[in-house]
């Protein structure tokens, strides 16, 4: 069984020194849990500030900047893709049934060298 | 032969008229608006120092995109970042004379640009900012100013626009024709938006920001040209006709004259006759939605002679086809202030109770103002002073706090 793990932190509270080291104890810490036979997929996200939010209403999108921040509604599952870019990224999203009842945030994957193979 | 203000000039003419258009070819070229911006004015510079010797070139856009090219490639070595982009962009014809651009391609550079400006993934005040900076060109403390805010605030807005554009990568592209429709809606609006910011600007000691209107025209104009599509003409119209009342809008000292005031030999002819040549060939589509809907009340009171010859009875069935169009509180109000000239104050007064009664409107000063107007026909002294309070009370821009504090002391006069 799988296990998405979300880290949710201050992005303010970070200094780029400190969110280096965090970094490099993360890639660590994947190459421990894959030896442990434990690690699937790890990747830290591109900054909420480039967060896009899709919605689905009769039938029609919504897309809106910034990240989905409704309190009463909880993560309920997710998806990895491979857009070209933004536009193609929104275009799943809208395909999402989730969209149709919730909100689908759609957050850029940062590309973090040094992380193993799953 | 070429004397330094010669070509000084015809820099400057060259900078007016292509500017943006490089800019934008820069940018799908480079894929960075920063260092589009960068190599954009290092073209210009060195097109001031080179056109002394060789004359203005014959094709001047291509021989600065060519020469904005070179300069990029400069920078990304001294950068040391040897990617594939600059395998890319180091690759073309720099020896060559530059050849006369596609104009096509320069053209749709600039629709890429306004679309990737005005994406619905970016926030609304930042698609305004992006679009105010990289499509008209504007600075930072110019949009800073005409918006009231403070120029970090507004770099900060326009730093954040591009990161985003960037990191999540917004694609640089017109969309395609499934999703026209909608994206193009997300265009109009900023263009509007930046147009009423300059017509009526929502806080503040002015009634008008001149500049930012005619920006906003002027982006029409560009849009018209790329894209003659009904709603896009019907917007142009709507703003050429509304900016044609400019002059007549306000006295000297900054003081608001109503429509039905207003010196009509002041208002703009050419633009009335520009904004009405808009609107018929968008209604001629008979595919227009809500601007041009408005570009037509606008031109019915463009056409009335004097305020007393306006057709009121074809203005209340434009707003009854605008209503179905888009139904709003704001549209309802309007219709009723129409209704108020074409059937008496007693029918007037019956809508806008109405729409006071709904919770959307209660704190709209423009309503209760209307309502006090209403009051002030019927000769009811104490309800329109009272209507008038509530108006002013709920007003932000100056002058239109003096209108109303105007209308307030004439009543009491009236009332003794």
């Amino acid at each position: 069984m799988n296990y998405m793990l979300l880290i949710y932190t201050d992005e303010a509270s970070w200094t780029d020194g400190e969110r280096e080291d965090c970094y490099q104890e993360s890639i660590a810490l994947t190459h421990q849990l894959k030896k442990e036979g434990k690690y699937r997929a790890a990747s830290p996200l591109h900054s909420v500030t480039t967060a896009t939010s899709v919605r689905v209403r009769d039938g029609k999108r919504q897309v809106t900047d910034g990240p989905f921040a409704e309190t009463r509604e909880q993560l309920g599952g997710y998806f990895i893709v491979d857009a070209a870019d933004l536009d193609e990224a929104l275009k799943i999203a809208e395909r999402i049934p989730g969209a149709r009842k919730g909100t689908v945030e759609v957050r850029p994957v940062l590309e973090l060298v040094g992380l193993p193979q799953a | 032969m070429n004397s330094i203000e010669t070509i000084r000039q015809a820099v400057d003419d060259v900078y007016r008229v292509e500017s943006r258009r490089v800019f934008a070819t820069l940018v799908r070229l480079l894929g960075d608006f920063d260092l589009a911006e960068d190599v954009l004015h290092e073209a210009f510079a060195a097109a001031l120092q080179q056109w002394q010797q060789t004359g203005v070139p014959e094709n001047p856009r291509a021989w600065l995109v060519s020469t904005g090219k070179f300069k990029a490639v400069d920078v990304i070595r001294r950068r040391s970042k040897f990617d594939s982009m600059k395998e890319e962009v180091a690759r073309p014809d720099h020896d060559a004379e530059p050849q006369p651009g596609n104009e096509q391609d320069i053209e749709d550079d600039r629709l890429r640009l306004i679309f990737t400006c005005c994406h619905p993934a970016l926030a609304g005040n930042v698609q305004v900012a992006l679009t105010l900076r990289e499509v008209c060109g504007l600075t930072t403390e110019e949009i800073a100013r005409a918006f009231l805010t403070n120029p970090a605030t507004m770099a900060q807005r326009i730093v954040r626009g591009k990161a985003k554009i960037r990191d999540a990568k917004i694609p640089y592209e017109v969309p395609g024709a499934a999703d026209l429709p909608d994206r193009i809606d997300s265009v109009l609006q900023v263009t509007y938006l930046v147009f009423n910011e300059g017509y009526a600007a929502s806080s503040g000691e002015t009634v008008t920001r001149h500049d930012l209107s005619e920006e906003a025209i002027r982006l029409g104009w560009v849009l018209v040209e790329l894209m003659p599509v009904p709603e896009v003409m019907g917007l142009l119209a709507l703003m050429l006709l509304q900016e044609s009342r400019r002059s007549a809008r306000a006295t000297a000292d900054g003081e608001i004259i109503l429509l039905e005031q207003q010196d009509r030999q002041l208002w703009n002819r050419d633009q009335i006759r520009q904004g009405k040549e808009l609107l018929t060939r968008s209604l001629g589509t008979r595919r227009f939605g809500p601007y041009t809907v408005q570009a037509a009340i606008a031109a019915a009171h463009a056409d009335a002679p004097t305020a007393a010859e306006t057709d009121w009875g074809q203005i209340v069935a434009l707003y009854d086809v605008l209503q179905q169009l888009t139904p709003s509180p704001i549209v309802a109000l309007n219709r009723a202030v129409a209704v108020t000239m074409r059937d008496g104050p007693a029918a007037g007064l019956a809508l806008v109770d109405e729409i006071l009664a709904e919770p959307e409107l209660a704190e709209y000063h423009l309503a209760h103002a209307a309502r006090a107007d209403i009051y002030r026909r019927l000769g009811k002294t104490a309800e329109a002073i009272n209507s008038y309070q509530r108006a002013l009370e709920l007003a932000r821009q100056e002058p239109e706090r003096r209108f109303l504090e105007k209308r307030l002391r004439e009543l009491a006069h009236a009332a003794g």
